[in-house]
């Protein structure tokens, strides 16, 4: 074969760079009834177009509706709370102006139990109170038992309110009431991180007792790890005989991989607590055949434990499916073409096999760690205390404290660790060698 | 590679070799083969006749049920692919998709632990072979059929085996390309003196390239010759009718003399031919005679086997007018008439005289023409 004939065959693939020599700038082709070719390119494929977007609109609407409309909501409530302005609008006003450095006047002292008498007469005093208790805890009797009383209050009311509780002299407080008053406010995420605005406007960490969310946050980071390696390990001989034993018993495997999809997740969480509870089917075995004594049953459920059992199963298929399609199209030759070339079997798996399972193992583990990471019932269910998970403590502030706020900005944290986590994913990997089927 | 050993020791042998996947059929039946050092042997013959399987039973990949199969005089049933040094060209080249073509090359030679230097070498010169240096940073993606091709085959000789088996390398490849191929190949084998074990199923690419072809079917070898005997000589109706093209007229045996027969043929035509593979007087044959064997209205005196035929269709193919005929029974005699100077133009429908020389007529085993 001579050099030419390379050239030739290369261009079917890639084509050389074009010369661009320097022509003479052509008239704009026309069509044949004269108006310019592009124009009426234009109007020829706007039907298409519009037929196109036409039958995909009902899925934006849908989209935008109950899905984008809903998150972005709840994201913006992350970020906005007006229940203190809203309530206390002529506090608000005059704390705007408020430079902070001291007690503030009479006049602003006045203003305030103003908005008290009249928040107590339209009953919003108790969310002014709840709201500011999440600024600073224990300020909710300052606000209710003063809301009480401020019918009766004379002036001069900085006094009398100091008076009344000597709380309202605390330079803590007003600070945090400034805080409060401005209807945007990044304390919900401050808080999301176990952060507070102290004093003096800085940004500190909570006491080490009183931190929740961010040893909480590392659990569920740490468990869906763990649970992603689980799975990855339980799911890759499954899938590697999926895509190699012959249909009749590849497809039964395949049923047996599916059937949990078709079993309630209810159900499979509770057949697990049958299984794994202390008088459960896995304890009566080990004490019946003498393995553990009846005395020390293992406590399997209802701890971290149950958790990373029971998901590790649901989340099995999440695995095993990308691993699947992807090996799947793996040609038995490649690995017979590596044995043939001297590699002994592990060695083969090793350096022929594995690196083209990647873009599998990619999809599967990126899958199973966002489900993982946001996995709600399992954990409710089987997680016990020390089994729950980020998204249980959001169940908890949407439904029991209703601080939607602070729900929406751990949801809002949740999704940036998701969101960096794909986009590292797309560095690291890159998204469009991910296969999920 | 010691020329004297290559008369005395046959390099691979298979000895009564059987192999059956469910226990209840033979894939292979009875497989005695023979290949000398340096030889080009194909393995020739349709899908299902057991020719890959045979090749997978050398390269490792399936066990034979019986038998025995010897590499260099050693017997290699237990021993593993990896271990038998043996070169391998797949269908689709199986080539590594995530290594790049240095890498591909250099694979063979890292698992056998050999130095960076020495496999930069060996690479090198590899890619030199099949006249594509500086391709070795490309990944198998980016280089056309016919490049992976050669990347596969100079993957499969970098490691220098003495034996490179090839499964239908070619399959993938356009006619021209194919064609092209089959010559290199053919010359990096008479360069490199390696022995060769090729299946095909395409005939002219076996009639090409070997030196030896083994016709495969039904799990037998039908006949192993050298292609010039395999077309000339053919021993049995099977291989007759695969290699190269053949016309069949039935019937029966009358008389045998000295290497040659009387036939009768179901027309009620007396015809002499080469007694090859028949069953003795009386016994049914079919005859096989080669489309460019026949002439059309011989001269008597040099042609003794006559016989009335009917012009059916005349396909005009410049050098040759491929003409289809009725004789005996048969509608689909071939002739090849030769486009040479002065000869006499055909019409369809007219009636001519066929006829052959009685060594180029070969009474085989019966088969029902349809």
């Amino acid at each position: 074969m001579t050099d030419v004939s390379y050239d030739r065959t290369l261009a079917d693939g890639v084509k050389p760079p074009e010369k661009h020599e320097e022509a003479p700038p052509a008239a704009p082709l026309t069509a044949a009834d004269g108006t310019p070719l592009k124009k009426k390119l234009a109007i020829t494929m706007r039907r298409a177009r519009m037929r196109a977007f036409l039958l995909t609109a009902p899925l934006l609407v849908f989209l935008m509706v109950f899905f984008v409309v809903p998150i972005g909501q709840m994201l913006f409530l992350s970020v906005h709370n007006p229940t203190f302005a809203d309530a206390m609008p002529r506090t608000t006003e005059a704390l705007a102006e408020w430079d902070g450095s001291e007690i503030p006047g009479e006049d602003i002292f006045a203003l305030l139990v103003e908005d008290m008498r009249e928040a107590r007469a339209d009953r919003t005093i108790g969310r002014v109170a709840t709201r500011m208790n999440y600024e600073v805890p224990g300020t909710r009797s300052l606000f209710t038992s003063t809301g009480r009383k401020a019918a009766r209050l004379e002036p001069p009311f900085k006094e009398a309110l100091i008076d009344a509780d000597e709380d309202w002299g605390s330079l803590e407080v007003w600070a945090a009431m400034k805080r409060v008053s401005s209807t945007m406010t990044g304390s919900f995420y401050l808080a999301a991180l176990d952060r507070q605005v102290n004093v003096d406007g800085e940004i500190v960490m909570q006491d080490e007792n009183r931190q929740i969310y961010v040893p909480l946050f590392w659990r569920t980071f740490w468990m869906s790890a763990l649970i992603t390696v689980l799975c990855m390990l339980l799911a890759y001989p499954v899938a590697y005989l999926l895509s190699t034993l012959p249909l009749k018993y590849s497809n039964l495997l395949m049923i047996l991989v599916l059937l949990p999809f078709w079993t309630s997740l209810l159900v499979r969480t509770t057949s697990w607590i049958a299984m794994l509870q202390t008088q459960g089917v896995i304890n009566d075995l080990m004490v019946f055949f003498r393995i553990i004594g009846d005395d020390n049953r293992i406590q399997m459920m209802f701890n971290q434990t149950g958790t990373i059992i029971a998901m590790t199963h649901i989340l099995l298929p999440f695995m095993i499916l990308p691993l699947y399609s992807v090996m799947k199209t793996i040609p038995p030759s490649y690995m017979r073409a590596a044995r043939s070339l001297g590699a002994t079997p592990l060695t083969a798996f090793i350096r022929v096999y594995f690196p083209q399972t990647l873009p599998g193992i990619a999809a599967g583990t990126l899958l199973v760690f966002i489900l993982a990471v946001g996995y709600y019932i399992t954990p409710a269910l089987v997680g016990g205390q020390s089994g729950q998970l980020i998204s249980n403590l959001i169940a908890f502030h949407m439904q029991r404290s209703l601080n939607w706020s602070l729900a929406a900005a751990l949801g809002g944290l949740l999704l940036a660790a998701i969101l960096i986590l794909y986009w590292l994913y797309n560095k690291l990997v890159g998204i469009e060698k991910l296969k999920f089927g | 590679m010691a020329e004297a050993e290559q008369a005395s020791d046959p390099f691979v042998i298979f000895k009564d070799v059987q192999k059956s996947y469910d226990g209840e059929t033979l894939v292979v039946k009875n497989l005695n083969l023979e290949i000398s050092k340096g030889e080009f042997v194909t393995m020739l013959g349709p899908s299902g006749s057991g020719k890959t399987t045979t090749l997978m039973m050398l390269a490792g990949f399936e066990t034979a049920t019986h038998g025995d199969i010897l590499l260099d005089g050693n017997p290699i049933n237990n021993v593993p692919p990896h271990k038998r040094g043996i070169g391998m060209v797949f269908q689709n080249y199986a080539l590594f998709p995530h290594m790049t073509v240095e890498e591909n090359l250099s694979f063979p030679l890292e698992v056998r632990r050999m130095t960076k230097a020495e496999t930069r070498k060996r690479v090198e010169k590899a890619l030199a072979m099949v006249e594509l240096s500086g391709f070795g940073k490309r990944m198998p993606a980016q280089l056309s059929g016919g490049q992976q091709q050669r990347v596969a085959v100079a993957r499969a000789l970098v490691f220098e085996p003495d034996l490179v088996l090839m499964d239908e390398p070619l399959g993938a490849l356009d006619k021209q390309l194919r064609e092209q191929m089959q010559y290199e190949i053919k010359h990096i084998h008479e360069n490199l003196g390696v022995t060769v074990v090729y299946v095909t199923h395409d005939q002219s690419e076996a009639l090409t390239m070997s030196d030896r072809i083994a016709v495969f079917n039904d799990g037998i070898i039908q006949q192993l010759s050298t292609p010039d005997d395999l077309y000339e000589r053919p021993e049995n109706s099977f291989v007759a009718q695969f290699i190269g093209e053949n016309n069949k007229l039935n019937g029966k045996v009358k008389n045998v003399s000295n290497g040659s027969c009387r036939v009768e043929l179901t027309s009620g035509d007396m015809v002499d031919a080469l007694a090859v593979n028949i069953p003795g007087t009386d016994g049914r044959t079919t005859l096989s005679i080669r489309p460019e064997r026949v002439e059309i209205n011989p001269p008597v005196e040099e042609v003794p086997n006559q016989l009335d035929g009917r012009i059916e269709e005349l396909i005009y193919l410049g050098d040759h007018v491929r003409t289809r005929l009725s004789v005996a029974g048969n509608s689909e005699f071939i002739v090849k008439v030769p486009n040479k100077a002065g000869h006499v133009l055909l019409k369809e429908g007219e009636q001519a005289k066929v006829g052959w020389r009685t060594e180029d007529c070969r009474a085989l085993d019966p088969v029902a023409i349809n």
